[in-house]
């Protein structure tokens, strides 16, 4: 018996020691939507620089924001920007904001008889999602989808029940296009819906909709690209229906960033841009501009400068849009200021 | 014991001569261990208090009985979830406690053993089943019969009363029950059963003797001494119901609205603080969700008092109590 547990000792420590010192690990952790190509890049640079190991824990943006402010992990991500409030509340060092890849969110349906790829303005999305465009075969549905035979049946509204990234881009893009969406509900990962049933995560949200004749829903964009869903186009801010696709969504980024903020923390929703995708965002890393500990610092500003740049090209293969190189150009000034 | 020397007072002899061996030790390591069950609810208690404490604070008891739920705004009020919570669960009760019970009878009293054997197998099987399983059995096989069948029957029959009416979503407030009653029924028969069991012989044999039926031996004699076992399976089954998350979040609706009719889709405590927590990114709304996880322990303290009350009320002589 004893033996066996002295055994059992000595394995832990053997396992263990080498381990501990061989690689330093930089703890990370947040936003679930950029979850896999985040895990393919820590995987792709651990596997060319072995002594570097980041482990990546996707527990949402809430749960990164709140372990980077608690100083449990080396860095934060985020689908959203982090509030001021947020920021100040951290005192021991400042947040850097580096966007990574993009994202955009789409409107699926299931409409009886419907069967082409709808056509939506801000106005339809933000009226069915108040609760004020209730049948499908509204007046200005039919008059922006001409030739589609709308069925005369009410809509069936869903929505993410959990907190999540993808709400807030959806919240965001309505209340930029309608100010009443945005005096009522406004922006953000869990807001008071006017109408719909709530269904978790993107999974449930397209389960609801394939479930229930006449619904709509939003997913993301990989989500419904990787399950050949049915989306719909939306208006954009130059007046053009553009369909969401890795070019539109790069195509939103490249458009606002002209007017680019120096923290980088922006919306790109309703985005300029004759070929953009209005429902699009940024997700973000969120770096400590102090890192005292000097090995750990250049591991952190030398795999982003490999994000930058080689990482960018794995996007794609993934369904991530990448950033445009303005974006590009910009972020790399940024890197000198972690010190 | 009397005839040890009289110089030992009686209490220390007593306790003396029966901690010989490990006797004492067994009972310092067990009394810990109790005492750690005293110590996690306690823990319990303040954590949720003191993280809780902004919206309190903020919000005080009003809390309770506001319906607003608004995370952008921070506007909180805790009604829907407490309304949705309780009527889930009441509702699963009133459907799995007669058909529990019952079947708890035939199983112990009715059924052939080889029967009785089979099934009691299959119940526990039921029993160990995760609710995540029952929840995802529910989205592709219930919810499709609800909106199709039962949902659009009930309109048609009773839609002109409050209680009933449309849409039909197939997911809402009796989906959720249903799925509720499903995961406690297993509870219900396997706990009852057990109680049923341990009723004695002598019980049945005199009802029988005094030329009661079969049915009513059963029945007059035999459920009302294992009143308190099928009692106490409710309620444990009461409280699976009230803090069940996953399998209720998948079919419920989860929309934050107090509706008259229990066709609408709803929301309960464990699941919104399931859904939000992970994202509530500003302090009042996680203390928000902290709170209402204090609120559904006090419902839970709160029903299953009712309960004891209901016992010692409804207690008639001779039987247990």
């Amino acid at each position: 018996m004893r033996t066996t547990v002295l055994i059992a000792i000595a394995a832990v420590f053997a396992v263990a020691v080498p381990v501990t010192c061989a690689a330093s690990s930089i703890n990370a952790a947040g936003a679930t939507f950029p979850g896999p190509i985040y895990q393919k890049w820590f995987e792709e640079y651990h596997s060319a620089h072995p002594d570097v190991q980041v482990n990546y824990q996707a527990i949402g943006s809430g749960g990164g924001i709140a372990q980077l402010t608690a100083g449990t992990v080396d860095f934060g991500a985020s689908d959203m920007p982090m509030k001021d409030e947020q920021i100040a509340k951290i005192t021991k060092f400042h947040v850097l904001h580096f966007p990574t890849v993009l994202g955009g969110v789409v409107p699926t349906y299931n409409i009886e008889g419907v069967k082409g790829e709808l056509k939506f303005t801000p106005e339809t999305l933000a009226g069915i999602y108040l609760g004020k465009i209730t049948k499908w075969s509204d007046a200005a549905l039919k008059k922006d989808n001409p030739g589609v035979k709308f069925p005369d049946a009410d809509i069936t509204v869903v929505h993410r029940s959990d907190g999540s990234g993808t709400t807030f881009v959806w919240s965001d893009y309505l209340s930029k296009v309608s100010p009443e969406w945005k005096g009522k509900v406004g922006s953000g990962t869990s807001i008071n819906w006017p109408v719909g049933l709530g269904a978790k995560n993107n999974e449930g949200v397209a389960g609801q909709v394939k479930q229930t004749p006449n619904s709509i829903g939003y997913v993301e964009l990989i989500y419904a690209v990787k399950n050949n869903m049915a989306y719909g186009s939306v208006k954009n801010h130059a007046g053009a229906f553009v369909k969401a696709s890795l070019d539109t969504v790069t195509a939103a980024a490249a458009g606002a960033a002209k007017e680019m903020p120096a923290d980088f923390r922006v919306s790109i929703t309703d985005a300029p841009g004759k070929n953009a995708y209005p429902i699009s965002t940024f997700t973000w890393m969120l770096i400590p501009d102090k890192i005292p500990d000097a090995t750990k610092r250049t591991e952190i500003v030398d795999f982003l400068k490999w994000m930058l740049t080689t990482g960018q090209k794995d996007a794609a293969g993934l369904d991530y849009a990448p950033l445009p190189a303005p974006v590009v150009a910009k972020e790399q000034k940024q890197l000198a200021l972690i010190k | 014991m009397a005839t040890m020397a009289p110089s030992v007072p009686v209490r220390a002899r007593t306790s003396f001569r029966n901690v010989r061996g490990g006797d004492q030790i067994a009972y310092l390591i067990t009394f810990l261990f109790a005492a750690s069950i005293l110590l996690v609810t306690v823990l319990l208690i303040f954590e949720l208090w003191v993280k809780s404490k902004l919206a309190i604070h903020q919000f005080g008891f009003s809390f309770l009985w506001t319906s607003t739920w608004d995370p952008v705004e921070g506007q909180f009020g805790a009604l829907p979830f407490i309304y949705g919570t309780i009527v889930t669960s009441i509702l699963g009760l009133l459907i799995s406690v007669p058909l529990g019970v019952g079947a708890a009878i035939y199983l112990s009293e009715l059924a052939p053993p080889r029967v009785s054997n089979a099934l009691t197998f299959l119940v526990e099987l039921l029993a160990a089943v995760p609710s995540v399983v029952f929840g995802l059995l529910a989205i592709f096989a219930l919810v499709p019969a609800m909106r199709l069948y039962v949902q659009p029957a009930l309109i048609r029959a009773f839609g002109w009363s409050p209680f009933f009416k449309g849409p039909a979503y197939g997911v809402g407030v009796l989906t959720a029950s249903m799925v509720l009653a499903i995961m406690m029924f297993p509870y219900i028969i396997s706990i009852s059963r057990e109680a049923l069991m341990q009723v004695p012989r002598e019980q049945r044999e005199a009802a029988l003797a005094l030329g009661a039926t079969r049915w009513e031996a059963t029945w007059d004699a035999v459920v009302p001494f294992a009143r308190l076992g099928i009692v106490g399976s409710v309620f444990l089954s009461l409280a699976r119901a009230l803090g069940e998350t996953m399998a209720v979040t998948m079919v419920i609706g989860n929309d934050p609205r107090i509706a008259s009719s229990i066709l609408a889709p709803g929301y309960t405590i464990a699941a919104v603080i399931a859904n939000e927590f992970s994202e509530a990114t500003s302090d009042i709304h996680q203390s928000a969700l902290v709170a209402l996880g204090l609120v559904l322990f006090m419902i839970t303290i709160i029903l299953n008092g009712l309960g004891q009350l209901l016992l010692v009320l409804t207690a008639k002589p001779g039987t247990a109590k």
